[in-house]
């Protein structure tokens, strides 16, 4: 798994059928990159419902989310529908895991994104990460206490 | 480990002895079916452990996921303002099951509310303000989904059930 002060291996992966998401793009910006089993997890444990609540704290420390996971897009757009998600969620589908893989944070026996959590900087360095037991929601404060850190350089 | 900011104070509704020696803190939403499932749970451990209890609740209204959580969190504290809150909160979790927007009005009735000043406290920005800080204290102290409970003030790995049970065995 990638740790803080590793460049965040750049990427491109469809949020919608038709639109892909860079994330040299968002230089400038800090990006959380939450990636996850599987779409689907029951709704009031769930970390992306969580996330969902949490957009205008992001917003306050110029913080965009993006959910991964080896969903595919269709997957990806009935789930957010259906959660009523205001972010994008990315889908490491093809080839599959490819990016989880660059982050260090595949599962390859259940052929998912294991649970974890980046923060990286406005010049694209991981500020932060964290592996979460794959059961295990981590809950939003340890992003903020990193962008709080952020906040203060 | 995960622990309780800000820690308990007088913004909290309590319900208990001060001098227990456990408290427990929910992070709850009113529409959240597995808090709805923790609800007689939470009232047979203050039942069946009495003195040595105090209990907490925070609101953690998932509001995109359950349109009525952040109303109903609004219709406790209202209540709470008439020294009700408790009396509207057990109302909201027993009738979870048909939970919509004309019910508050309902249950601020049944409980004996003045219905014109529940109405207009329901419209407050303090009210508002209060359980945007619950929220925020959730956030804070790593509530990741609800009910999300803390034992004397550190985050407890698991649901209502988990809580009896550790209870019940460390009694013995």
């Amino acid at each position: 798994m990638l740790e803080k002060g590793a460049t965040a291996p750049d990427f491109e992966l469809n949020a919608t059928p038709d639109q892909k998401i860079k994330l040299k793009d968002f230089k400038g910006k800090n990006v959380i990159l939450a990636f996850y089993p599987a779409d689907w997890s029951p709704v009031c444990s769930d970390q992306m419902a969580l996330y969902n609540e949490m957009l205008k704290y992001f917003n306050k420390y110029d913080a965009q989310i993006f959910g991964v996971s080896v969903d595919s897009v269709w997957c990806h757009l009935a789930f957010q529908e259906n959660r009523k998600l205001h972010f994008p969620l990315l889908a490491d589908f093809e080839p599959k895991g490819e990016v989880s893989k660059a982050y260090g944070v595949y599962d390859e026996e259940l052929g998912e994104s294991k649970r974890a959590l980046f923060v990286i900087d406005k010049e694209g360095k991981i500020a932060w990460s964290y592996l979460s037991p794959i059961a295990v929601n981590p809950g939003a404060d340890g992003i903020l206490d990193a962008l709080e850190e952020l906040d203060k350089k | 480990m995960s622990t309780l900011k800000p820690e308990i104070n007088d913004q909290d509704h309590i319900q208990g002895d001060d001098s227990a020696s456990v408290t427990i803190v929910e992070f709850g939403d009113y529409q959240c079916p597995y808090c709805g499932n923790a609800y007689p749970i939470m009232k047979e451990i203050e039942e069946t452990f009495g003195h040595q209890i105090k209990f907490i609740f925070r609101h953690f209204p998932l509001a995109n996921a359950h349109e009525f959580a952040f109303p109903a969190a609004i219709a406790a504290e209202a209540a709470g303002l008439q020294g009700k809150f408790w009396e509207m909160h057990d109302a909201l979790y027993e009738n979870q099951y048909r939970l919509n927007g004309e019910l508050f009005d309902e249950l601020a009735e049944t409980i004996g509310l003045d219905l014109e000043q529940f109405q207009q406290d329901s419209t407050s920005k303090e009210i508002k303000g209060k359980i945007e800080d619950d929220f925020d204290s959730g956030v804070r102290s790593g509530v990741n989904g609800t009910p999300s409970f803390y034992v004397n003030g550190t985050k407890f790995d698991g649901g209502a059930t988990d809580l009896y049970q550790m209870l019940k065995e460390s009694a013995e």
